[in-house]
Formats: structure tokens, C-alpha cells, sequence
């Protein structure tokens, strides 16, 4: 335990998330008083620039708000806009964007277990740095990498920013034929997802529980991906749904008393969205093979309703939904047959749309108004790090407490220990397009 | 391009950094799943936040910036990186143009920040949004929204072995002729940005049906007087023009057609 009754911890640059952001830790003697996470990625007004543009335009435009999920930018956008104009699509365009939707969950969240988050349980800088001792484990975290990748060249023309999604659906649907070769690759991907599973199930997880109520899409009989019900579920067990069209009255941007920051709330609570949402609120609809990595990942089976709130035990979940993934995948490839055509035709018309889907950090949400020639009058996107920030910034707050309390921890342990739970959440703070830390000490 | 090759003596240090951008550059490097371990065996990745936690300070020999300079701290930091780098290199739209996000540039960036922020008192920018090459010297820029995988690496191993990358300037056009893809313009009158368009996607978007929509910004010899007429007789309108020419480089379109 430190001397000083006072300090203040500041982790400059976060290092493997994705985005740049800093964090503030204020003690005051085994109290934290304050964990801010600061975002400082510079403001790139997306929300502004989209208005005046066409209603053909969002998916290409807001894939760049995110390298690492511009597929989940491109169908938030293209649901949104679609509901806008009153249209849906055929169940054969909704089976080919899950398709791509899953190549962009298994390229990213193997991105995140590999080269972002194991290196933090064998004590390793990165992944370059773990392929020094672990260097199958590696190769085989790349290879399922370039699986998904291979899903979103071949579906979307490239992994990242695809050409090929267009409202209404795409603008070529593939030949079944050139599918084959990926659903080779993919049943070699299914034995690395599983191994994956087995791996990361030794990893030695500190104890922790996150509170906040988790939110996440349903949808009948399947995982939610590409669509569903804003669901959300309370530490107590009750759950409540609400229609996607009054997204903004229960998500709002508040300002918390006695400061500044804008933190975002449900319903006036913490929430958490991502991997421990998605499998508390549609764990139980995971494929067969799924649940069985689930049960081997130690965290119990979800058609019992089991959940896991401990963040540093994402990572498993994250291993079972690139098992899902993969499956899923090859489920779609196996039943593919080329649609009449490959989209809908999408004619403006004047209103308001609005489009949720999971991204691989949890969900992202758009909405948009458009005039009778389909032009964009508004838009407001709320992407998954900009719900989580006030529930990873109390997790911050107790988990830094609860090691202070056991005392011993110097200033570089506990920056480390925080650093390493920001990783749980995989903040995406590139993904900041209109969320600031208004606390920011400017002085 | 100065300088010579590293001494084979000492491992070149590699460092990236990120300014305004989606990160999807920077993530480019990571993609080269097949070739990423084999390249960390030749340099010392001596500062890449997105990929490892230890951060060696500078001086780098291969500098790899991502996105475009829109506050004035970022304006300071690029004089920084610039001064530790032996050689810098922009990957992106964001370096090269400004991005996505200099759509500012044409606009009052202070409705901007009302539009998007509850309180724009506390947002720190810039009214602009400019390429790195605006500020310090590059010693090369690589083009594409995002930048292509295979050029990515042409350009880091030319530099390490010090020669000029072999990234050609001509247009998407030749990438098409090249791919065996049929024109999209002669054939079904889609509206296409191919012919002025830089070459290193390997022509995607016609091989998908669709026009290309400028990603990778103006190509060596740019006639847009010749095209604009093209867009044109395929129903693009004026504003309908003005927007495809204004997304991902706008800058960089807006530039060129002054000239010609
Ligand atoms: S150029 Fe495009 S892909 Fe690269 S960082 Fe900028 S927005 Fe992202
Ligand atoms: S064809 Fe044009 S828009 Fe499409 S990827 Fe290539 S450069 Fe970008």
C-alpha cells in the first residue's frame, strides 16, 4: 500500500485497442474517487457531413468510421435506410449479410482474442511478442483470422470497407460455386475456433462482476446478428424488450450530476452491450455445436439462463461466438442458392428509419431522416463503446478499489490492472463519431 | 526518396502512428496474416499502440502515419513524429487527402460541432482537415480508403531494402482492362470515377458491378472535363457529381479540378 494518502494515475496511450483514449484514476487512499476514460480521438463529424448526402449513400460513408467493423456500419446503415423507405428484403439477401456479417465476427473477434487480449494473460506486450514463446498459437489465431477475412474479400470485394453491400442488399450475389473453396477453408477454420475455445478456457481469470443491466438484440430462434429486438436484461433477472423505433427514449446521453461527462444511459441506468450481453440475452439460441464450446469453456450451459458478468471472462465468450460463427457460415453456404436478384429496389421517400445490429463490440444503432428525393435531412449513430463507457468506467472504479484494498499495488501494477480491463471491453474509440469525455481537464 | 539502407548490422525500426482516421490503415498491417510474422522477424516494431503495449522511443527508421491533421495538437505531435523518422510514409486517404472527414473543409465547422455535440464549447478541432504532406515532408504516400494489402508491403520492404517502391500511378481503368473485367460505363452506362481514379485496389468495384467510387483518390493524369460529360449522359446531375467527387478524397478531386 502506497504512502501518500493521494494520487492520480494517468495511462497516457491505451495500447491494443482500437482507437486512441487515455484513462484518469483519482485515489484517495484505498478510494477511488474517480475513473474517467478519456477519448481524445479527434471529432470527424460524421453525423454532420452525412446530411445532404443521398439515401444511397450511409453504407459506404459510415463503413469509415470503423476499420475494424465497417460491415456492422454498413448493415446498421442499410436496415435504417431500408425502414426508412418501407422496404425488406428477401430471406436470401438476409442469409448472404449474415453470411458477411459473420466473416466480420470471426476476423474481428479473433483479432481481439489473439493479437489484443491473450498476450495480457501470458503476461506478453503482443501478439508479436507472444509468437516468441506461443508461436502455433499465433498462427493458428491469423489463420482463423484469414478465414473471416476471406469471408468478407469474397462476399464484399475486400475485408476492409467492402465495395459490395448496397442498400437493399448487394450488388453482385456470388456464384455458388466460387463459395466452395471458402467452405473448405472455413471447416479447417471450425477445428482452430474449437482449439481456440480449449486454449483460452486455461487462462487464469481474476475475479470480478460487472453490475450494469446488459443490452443486446433478440431475435426468434436464432443468435441476433444482423437484426432483432433491443432486449435488456437486469442484474436481477428481469428482462424487458422495447421497439427499436424508441431507441432514443430509452438510450440517452445524459449529464451526470456534479460533472460534465456525457455518459450514456438506459432508461437513466449503466448498461453494458458486446459479448456478455449477447450471450446472456440469446446464449440459450446458440447452434448445437455452440453450447457444447460453451459447457467447455466453463461457462456453463445457456439454455439453463447462465450468464457471465466477469469482463476478464469475455474472451471465452468471444472463442464460443467465433465457434458460432463458423458454424453459422457453413450452415448458410450449405443451404446458398443465388437470389433472383441480389437486391431490392430501394425508392426514397420521405420519414424515419432506424437500424440496430451486433457489432462483434456490441450494438450499434442508426437512425436517419430523409426527404421525399431520399435526402439525408439527419443522422445519429450510437455505436457500442458509447454505451459502455460509464459501465467500464465503474468497473475501472471497483476493480481498482478492490486492489487497493488487498493492498501492494504500486502505481505500475494498478495501470496495468486497469489497462488490462479496458482490454476486457474491447473499446473501439475509433467508433467515437460524436462521444467525448467532457471531464477532459483542460487546464 | 533519401538516405540509404539500414546497416544489415542493426534490425530498422518500425513505428506507426494515427492521427484522425477509422484505423482501418493501421489494421491493414495486421491483415497480412501470411506475411505479418515473417515481417516482425526482419524489423523491430519499436512503436504500434494498435499492436503491442512496449513503446520504444524514437528515432524510427520506417514511420507509417495514419489519418489527416484536424487539431492543433495533432498538427504539433506530426512535427514530432517527423523529427524521429528517417523515413515517413502516409498509408491512406486520411494522410494522403485529408479523408472523409475533410468534408469540413467545405463547410462552417463550427455548425458542424453544433450539429453533433451537446456542447461544442469543449470540442477542441480544427476548421480543416489536411494531409500530413501539408505540414512536413513525406517521403512517400500510399493511396486507397483503405490502402491495399499488397502495396502495404511492397512499400515497407522497398524502403528496408532501400529502393523506390514500384507503386504505379495510372488509373483504375488499366486495373480493369487488366482484370479482364468488362467496362461498366460502355457496357451498362453505370456512372464509374475508374478513369481517374489511382490504380491498387486491383479494380474491385467494376469486377462487383458497380462504378468506382474514387477510394483512392485522382491518378497521375486526371481529365475530369472529359469525364464529367460521361457521369453526365448517365444521369448524374450536378450535385449528383459534385458528391461523388466529394467523399473519401475530396480534397484531392477538388484540388485537380481547378487545374484543368
Ligand atoms: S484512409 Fe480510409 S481506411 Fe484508411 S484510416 Fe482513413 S478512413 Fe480509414
Ligand atoms: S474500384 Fe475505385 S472505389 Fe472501388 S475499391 Fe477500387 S479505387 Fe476504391
Amino acid at each position: 500500500m502506497t504512502h501518500r494518502g493521494s494520487r492520480v494515475l494517468r495511462v497516457g496511450s491505451l495500447s491494443r485497442v482500437e482507437g486512441e483514449g487515455a484513462l484518469h484514476l483519482k485515489v484517495r487512499g484505498t478510494a477511488v474517487e474517480e475513473a474517467r476514460l478519456r477519448i481524445y480521438e479527434p471529432p470527424r463529424f460524421f453525423e454532420a457531413f452525412l446530411r445532404g448526402r443521398a439515401h444511397t449513400e450511409p453504407p459506404d460513408i459510415t463503413a469509415r468510421v470503423c476499420g475494424i467493423c465497417p460491415v456492422a456500419y454498413q448493415l446498421s446503415a442499410c436496415a435504417a435506410i431500408e425502414d426508412a423507405c418501407g422496404v425488406t428484403v428477401d430471406r436470401s439477401v438476409r442469409d448472404l449479410r449474415r453470411l458477411l456479417y459473420c466473416g466480420e465476427w470471426i476476423e474481428s473477434q479473433a483479432l481481439h482474442i489473439y493479437l489484443l487480449h491473450a498476450p495480457d494473460f501470458l503476461g506478453r506486450d503482443g501478439a508479436v511478442d507472444l509468437a516468441r514463446t506461443h508461436r502455433a498459437h499465433v498462427e493458428r489465431g491469423l489463420r482463423l483470422k484469414q478465414a473471416g477475412n476471406a469471408i468478407l474479400e469474397l462476399l464484399g470485394g475486400r475485408a476492409i470497407h467492402p465495395v459490395n453491400v448496397r442498400v437493399g442488399g448487394f450488388h453482385r450475389a456470388p456464384d455458388p460455386t466460387a463459395l466452395r473453396p471458402l467452405a473448405e477453408q472455413l471447416r479447417r477454420a471450425a477445428d482452430d475456433a474449437w482449439e481456440t475455445v480449449r486454449w483460452v478456457a486455461g487462462f487464469d481469470f481474476p475475479d470480478a462482476r460487472i453490475d450494469a443491466d446488459l443490452f443486446a438484440l433478440a431475435a426468434p430462434d436464432t443468435y441476433a446478428v444482423e437484426g432483432g429486438v433491443p432486449t435488456v436484461l437486469r442484474p436481477d433477472g428481469t428482462t424487458t424488450a422495447f421497439p427499436l423505433s424508441t431507441f432514443s427514449d430509452h438510450v440517452r446521453e445524459e449529464h451526470l450530476p456534479h460533472s460534465t461527462a456525457l455518459h450514456s444511459r438506459l432508461d437513466g441506468r449503466r448498461h453494458l452491450t458486446g459479448p456478455l450481453a449477447r450471450f446472456a440475452v440469446s446464449g440459450r439460441r446458440l447452434s448445437p455445436t455452440a453450447l457444447q464450446a460453451a459447457r467447455e469453456a466453463g461457462l456453463g450451459d445457456p439454455r439453463e439462463g447462465v450468464e457471465c458478468r466477469n469482463p476478464f471472462r469475455s474472451i471465452l465468450v468471444r472463442a464460443v461466438e467465433v465457434v458460432y460463427a463458423v458454424d453459422e457460415a457453413l450452415r448458410i453456404i450449405d443451404g446458398y442458392e443465388r437470389p433472383a436478384r441480389a437486391f431490392a429496389d430501394v425508392p426514397p421517400r420521405a420519414g424515419v428509419g432506424h437500424g440496430a445490429t451486433e457489432a462483434p463490440r456490441g450494438l450499434l444503432y442508426h437512425r436517419y431522416a430523409l426527404d421525399a428525393d431520399g435526402t439525408v435531412t439527419d443522422a445519429v449513430l450510437v455505436p457500442p463503446t458509447a454505451q459502455n463507457q460509464g459501465a467500464i468506467e465503474e468497473d475501472l472504479r471497483r476493480l481498482a478499489e478492490a486492489a487497493l484494498a488487498e493492498g501492494a499495488l504500486d502505481d505500475h501494477a494498478l495501470t496495468h490492472l486497469c489497462e488490462r480491463a479496458i482490454r476486457n471491453h474491447d473499446p473501439c474509440i475509433s467508433c467515437a463519431t460524436h462521444f467525448l469525455d467532457l471531464t477532459v481537464d483542460r487546464g | 526518396m533519401t538516405g540509404s539502407a539500414p546497416s544489415a548490422a542493426r534490425v530498422p525500426t518500425l513505428a506507426v502512428f494515427k492521427l484522425a482516421s477509422c484505423d482501418g490503415c493501421q489494421l491493414t498491417l495486421l491483415d497480412c496474416e501470411d506475411e505479418l510474422l515473417t515481417l516482425a522477424g526482419k524489423v523491430e516494431i519499436a512503436h504500434f499502440l494498435e499492436a503491442s503495449s512496449r513503446v520504444r522511443p524514437g528515432p524510427y527508421d520506417l514511420t507509417l502515419v495514419e489519418g489527416s491533421v484536424t487539431t492543433a495538437a495533432d498538427a504539433q505531435r506530426i512535427q514530432e513524429i517527423r523529427a524521429q523518422s528517417r523515413f515517413l510514409v502516409t498509408i491512406g486517404a486520411c494522410a494522403t487527402a485529408g479523408g472523409v472527414q475533410a468534408l469540413r473543409n467545405f463547410a462552417d465547422v463550427e455548425e458542424f460541432t453544433r450539429t453533433v455535440y451537446a456542447r461544442p464549447d469543449y470540442i477542441d478541432t480544427l476548421a480543416t482537415s489536411t494531409p500530413v504532406a501539408a505540414h512536413v515532408d513525406v517521403d512517400f504516400e500510399l493511396r486507397g480508403c483503405p490502402i491495399d494489402r499488397r502495396q502495404l508491403l511492397e512499400v515497407v520492404t522497398a524502403f528496408l531494402t532501400g529502393r523506390k517502391p514500384d507503386v504505379p500511378n495510372h488509373s483504375v481503368c488499366f486495373e480493369c482492362k487488366r482484370r479482364g473485367t468488362v467496362c461498366v460505363t460502355v457496357a451498362h452506362g453505370t456512372p464509374c470515377l475508374g478513369p481517374v481514379t489511382h490504380a491498387g485496389c486491383g479494380a474491385i468495384c467494376p469486377a462487383y458491378g458497380r462504378g468506382c467510387y474514387g477510394c483512392f483518390g485522382p491518378s497521375g493524369s486526371v481529365n475530369l472535363p472529359a469525364l464529367i460529360p460521361l457521369l453526365r449522359r448517365d444521369g448524374m446531375d450536378d450535385r449528383d457529381t459534385r458528391r461523388f467527387l466529394r467523399t473519401f478524397n475530396a480534397a484531392a478531386f477538388a484540388g485537380i479540378k481547378e487545374e484543368t
